[in-house]
């Protein structure tokens, strides 16, 4: 008996009789019919990202003329917070003065213990609401966006697009490194389909929109 | 080889199961309303959707395209993923699947696991294999741990916890998470389990996980949910390991932009998941620095061999079809005796276990086409339903009564004289049966026909006879 890999390829081939050829031809006949492009202008756009985004129940910041300090120090005022995790690489400008920013590095349990976290993020598709972050080193690993149970997020108008497939093809460019995406505070239905909002990772989402 | 699929091998006929839980009126309380919920949510964001079919329609052919040269595309992942750092592993069956898994575990020194959800590990009993093995694996879904900590089995794929209510829910925690006190609040179970889990998260060096899909040009995986648990799994530990069924290959990074859109519209209602994980092998200094995907095919290549029942390799787990079908929202997910219930179970399970047991779940199905109309997938559940019951009857299984009965049916309704002595007949011979117009429990091998639902009696006088009396009577 051959290996389990050779065993596996050659049922495959038993089944579909092994037609290869001519599969990037197929591959690329496939119909896609479906809205690949947005129709809307630049503040519908934004006005559909924000009624998704309320639609979660994440508070929209809206920055004005790119200042992201004071939306920053708005946010926190309103919840409370002094202190917040950021990554190694985000701007400096966008740290208002009277809080504490620790820059990332410490350990799981540390950053359990945080008040929040700061990020920036990718492209966010304003017909689902989604924000997608990218994991590459300088930015947010992971984790940091994860275990605090407050996630307050930078999105750039000019980093929205309209429609999933447009959202994709932006995200194509960096598909090698770790990608979360996000669409809303973390929830659950699992107990008689009553939604929860913030069960593992981050309760409370707040969104500056710059 | 032995394909088997959790314990359905030895699960009871779906009809005789089907009995009990039809009465238990706690089950199917919890059944119809958590159903009637996400098809009101999913109806209401699918209707939203103008490209909806034309989605379906890709979503279908993306899948045969790529059942058509499968080969090339699990080579193509395996390739992929082990540039990225990666490795791939092949499991025939069940139980290598799960001696890979241990062997992996047991490699690294660990005694715990944490896991996300994912149906495949509960197809090959891989929690038994661990514990049999001493590792002591955690589920991380919310609803997965309440199926564990109620040492329940899981009713639907979506949310496998869907039979249970707040009440029995509280109870199960207090029991299991030695609480002094709960409320039976959703939110405050919800953080009770957060809780729970939090410590585990932080902690455990290994995680366990399924895939929704892997793609085979980046060698990339990715897993969509809702809670968080998922990100925590797949980046918080030391190693892990994803379990990925063969059929869950799809061809570039481009087709996210068709199954992102239909899956959690179908799953849960939402236009889009709380959390995507994508990840592609392993990223120095972020996330598991040790990452294994086991590939399964667990008689999957036999369901690929039968061309008129391929297309159920094409699921993407949605659930969509158990909440539209109108027999799962009676039975539940239990009476299908398969960790695969619903229509998709229906044609799923048998299959997987090439038809040796669960014959009697192709007949699980009034053959009503709600399933076929909601699936993103567009996968002909009806057809393959019937073409199954076919092969269980080329099989010389079917019930010979059955095989009788189409033969008299054939008869009966060549004439109507024939039908207005078969009425006769009938009435005479239901008699000892039928009570109030009803027949609830047929005779010898016609009580599979009863088993799940009454049978109206033939009227004391047929609309035939009724209209004959009146005109004679109106002169």
């Amino acid at each position: 008996m051959g290996s389990a890999r050779d065993e596996i390829l050659e049922r495959i081939r038993d089944a579909t009789g092994g037609a290869t050829q001519g599969r990037e031809a197929e591959y690329a006949a496939i119909p896609r019919n479906y809205q690949r492009v947005g129709t809307l202008d630049a503040a519908g756009k934004l006005a559909l990202f924000v009624d998704r985004l309320d639609d979660y129940g994440a508070t929209v910041y809206r920055a004005r003329e790119h200042d992201v300090a004071s939306s920053v120090a708005e946010a926190l005022r309103a919840r409370g917070k002094t202190s917040l995790l950021v990554p190694r690489d985000l701007p400096r400008a966008w740290l208002p003065e009277g809080f504490h920013f620790f820059r990332e590095g410490p350990s799981y349990h540390e950053v359990d213990a945080s008040e929040g976290v700061l990020t920036d993020c990718a492209v966010a598709i304003a017909s689902t609401g989604t924000i997608v972050l990218r994991h590459s080193a300088g930015e947010a690993r992971r984790a940091l966006s994860l275990i605090p149970d407050y996630h307050l997020c930078v999105v750039f108008a000019a980093q929205v697009v309209e429609t999933v497939p447009e959202g994709i093809d932006q995200m194509k460019a960096f598909a090698h490194i770790p990608i979360t995406t996000i669409a809303g505070p973390s929830a659950t239905a699992d107990i008689e389909m009553t939604r929860v909002q913030g069960v593992h990772g981050p309760r409370i989402l707040d969104v500056i929109l710059a | 080889m032995s394909t088997y699929v959790g314990d359905a091998a030895n699960a009871p006929k779906f009809q005789t199961a089907a009995k009990t839980l039809v009465n238990d009126t706690q089950v199917r309380h919890n059944v119809r309303h958590a159903t009637g919920v996400i098809r009101r949510k999913r109806a209401k964001v699918v209707g939203e959707m103008a490209d909806w079919e034309q989605l379906r329609e890709s979503g279908h052919e993306i899948k045969q395209h790529v059942m058509r040269h499968l080969d090339f595309y699990l080579d193509q992942f395996e390739k992929s993923c082990t540039a990225a750092g990666g490795t791939v592993h092949w499991a025939r069956d069940a139980d290598e699947a799960n001696s890979i898994i241990v062997g992996l575990v047991k490699a690294q020194q660990a005694k715990e696991v944490i896991k996300v959800k994912t149906m495949t590990s509960d197809e090959i009993r891989l929690n038994a294999a661990l514990e049999a093995a001493g590792i002591t694996p955690f589920e991380t879904d919310l609803a997965d741990l309440i199926v564990q900590l109620g040492e329940d089995k899981p009713s639907h794929i979506v949310v496998p916890a869907l039979h249970r209510n707040r009440m029995e829910i509280r109870r199960i925690f207090l029991d299991k998470m030695n609480l002094p006190e709960l409320s039976d609040k959703p939110e405050d179970l919800a953080a009770a389990a957060r809780v729970y889990l939090r410590e585990k998260f932080l902690r455990v060096p290994v995680a366990i996980s399924g895939a929704n899909f892997a793609i085979a040009e980046t060698g990339s995986v990715c897993v969509v949910e809702s809670e968080g648990n998922g990100r925590m799994c797949v980046s918080l530990p030391r190693v892990l390991i994803s379990l990925v069924g063969i059929e869950k290959i799809i061809p570039t990074f481009q087709d996210l932009e068709v199954y992102l859109q239909t899956l959690p519209r179908s799953a849960t209602g939402e236009r889009m998941n709380p959390y995507n994980s994508i990840w592609t092998g392993i990223t120095p200094e972020d996330g598991p620095q040790v990452f294994h995907v086991v590939l399964l095919d667990n008689g999957r290549t036999k369901v690929l061999a039968d061309r008129e029942a391929r297309e159920t390799l094409d699921c993407i787990r949605c659930g969509a079809c158990l909440n539209a079908c109108p027999v799962y929202r009676q039975t539940g997910g239990h009476a299908y005796g398969s960790v695969y219930g619903g229509p998709i179970g229906a044609i799923l399970t048998p299959q997987l276990q090439s038809m040796e047991h669960s014959q009697t779940l192709p007949y699980a199905s009034s053959l009503c086409g709600a399933c076929y109309e909601v699936c993103p997938v567009k996968i002909n559940i009806p057809e393959i339903l019937v073409h199954l019951r076919n092969k269980v009857v080329e099989r010389g299984d079917a019930p010979f009564l059955e095989k009788m009965a189409m033969k008299a049916a054939a008869y009966v309704l060549e004439s109507p004289e024939h039908l207005k002595r078969a009425r006769k007949l009938g009435r005479i011979a239901q008699s000892p049966f039928a009570k109030n117009g009803v027949i609830s429990h047929l005779p010898g091998g016609l009580d599979a026909w009863t088993a799940v639902r009454d049978l109206p009696a033939i009227p004391e006088q047929s609309f035939r006879e009724w209209w004959l009396k009146r005109e004679r009577e109106a002169g």
